[in-house]
């Protein structure tokens, strides 16, 4: 019997995905094995034109990491999904729109103007000169992909079939799916392939967090000396551990909080969060207790909150591709006109 | 062009501003029809996801009706509420809404002018804003 193809692609990403599938270490070989890798830009050389070639549905599995930034991406993407049978979200970039995603508080124009335009100081091009899609040179026709004005999650763009979470997957959990899929085991098309609790349920130091946290400020995490055995929510830290999925180490203690730092989130939300951010919002308003509140005007309980830096950055650091408003609007744009 | 009638979401606590709105009502005093009533156990029964998510359906201005300070059923609902109308505000302002769209009042059972008054005066505020902006996502194909 053929071996299964397998395919990786890689859109608005860092990198870091690839590595992840890397860091299978000894297991990647075993898994080499088992299948047909017939598409990895990153890894190996491969041209589009060899997709393209290819009939519907060859591919096996695909997996693409990164979020989708450009016209070129959103293109293969589509590509990708004519030809494979599965289609895996391969990330947070991928699931949720991750780090780039956050692009999403500006538009082409902005992020122009800070690259190539008058705003960033060190750039030197006073006529403006920005990437355009068509150029005319003396050998013909030059041509680059479009830049869009949002940052789009892969499942936004093309169907998908499962997702891995995480900035990066751990390889546990890379290695589990595939073994998975390679036993011929289909779970529920949409299924997220990592543990369905809440990083606090499976936290080292669940023990230590109290029955009601009533925080009096929040902090950053460079104004304090971290407990490194105590519950940060409890330390006043913003935790994203209570909506986040956990996984992200197969014990299920917590990459980050292992290295004493809080969960951003990266593993994306709990089947029960709709918006990461909102949702997170209301959590750490919730535990914020603040005595003799009820005599307090409100200026006084907003000093307060504005301990808060960034809610909408801290908030949806890896989610704001897939918010319920999924970009910033314009409110404002009408009072310039 | 049409006169605009903005959608407005009323988030009212059953314990207080609920009452209050029915008072209103059953005193024949007049408001503006616009809000769209749903009845909370308590104001602080309101996640921040239900107003993010009427922003995206198409709705212009959220009120969320709360108990007075120190009267919550659950004695402090209300505080979590004005705590995280707060943290809202800031955000809707980085989403580039305008803040002035989500408000909350304390409203008591027997309010019922107050809430009238007070409902009037967002429906105006949100009248002069105008419609909230609805984004279109698709994308051109140059780089303009």
């Amino acid at each position: 019997m053929a071996k299964p193809k397998v395919g990786f692609y890689w859109c608005a990403s860092c990198g870091g995905c690839e590595e992840a599938i890397v860091d299978l270490h000894e297991d990647l070989l075993v898994v080499a094995e088992k299948i047909d890798i017939v598409f990895w830009p990153c890894a190996m050389d491969f041209k589009y034109q060899d997709v393209r070639d290819m009939s519907e549905n060859e591919i096996d599995i695909t997996f693409i990491n990164g979020a989708i930034r450009t016209e070129e991406q959103e293109e293969m993407a589509n590509l990708l999904r004519e030809k494979s049978k599965i289609l895996i979200s391969f990330g947070a970039c991928s699931q949720i729109g991750g780090i780039p995603g956050l692009a999403n508080f500006h538009d082409r124009d902005s992020i122009f103007q800070s690259s190539y335009g008058s705003t960033c100081p060190s750039v030197d091009n006073p006529d403006f000169i920005v990437p355009q899609t068509k150029t005319d040179v003396p050998e013909g026709e030059l041509t680059l992909p479009a830049f869009h004005n949002t940052v789009k999650s892969t499942d936004q763009v093309v169907e998908v079939d499962y997702y891995l979470p995480g900035c990066s997957p751990a390889p546990y959990l890379t290695l589990n799916a595939i073994n998975t899929l390679l036993a011929g085991k289909r779970p529920e098309k949409g299924t997220v392939l990592a543990p369905v609790k809440a990083l606090c349920d499976t936290c080292d130091r669940k023990d230590s967090k109290p029955d009601k946290i009533m925080l009096k400020d929040i902090k950053r995490v460079s104004e304090v000396e971290l407990d490194p055995e105590e519950c940060l929510l409890a330390q006043g830290i913003i935790c994203m551990g209570p909506i986040t999925r956990s996984g992200c180490t197969q014990g299920g203690e917590g990459r980050c909080i292992k290295a004493n730092m809080p969960c951003r989130g990266c593993y994306g939300p709990i089947p029960e969060v709709q918006d990461v951010g909102a949702s997170m919002i209301s959590a750490i308003a919730s535990i914020i207790g603040i005595e003799g509140e009820e005599n307090m005007s409100d200026e006084h309980v907003e000093k307060i909150m504005d301990t808060v830096v960034d809610p909408a950055g801290t908030f949806y650091r890896f989610s704001l591709a897939t918010s319920y408003l999924r970009r910033k609007l314009n409110d404002y744009a009408k009072d310039n006109n | 062009m049409e006169k605009f009638e903005p959608k407005i979401l009323c988030l009212l606590c059953k314990w207080c501003t609920y009452s209050g709105a029915d008072l209103a009502g059953t005193s024949r005093m007049k408001y503006p029809p616009n809000g769209i009533v749903v009845k909370t156990l308590c104001s602080s029964r309101v996640d921040a996801q239900h107003v993010m998510e009427a922003f995206q359906q198409g709705i212009d201005g959220v009120f969320i009706g709360g108990c007075h300070p120190g009267d919550c059923h659950y004695q402090t609902g209300n505080y979590k509420t004005r705590r995280r109308v707060i943290l809202l505000k800031k955000t809707m302002e980085q989403m580039g809404i305008n803040p002035e769209r989500l408000t909350l009042e304390w409203i008591s059972a027997s309010e019922g002018k107050r809430f009238a008054r007070k409902i009037k005066e967002f429906t105006s505020k949100i009248k002069d804003l105008g419609p909230l902006p609805e984004y279109d996502f698709t994308e051109s194909t140059e780089n303009k």
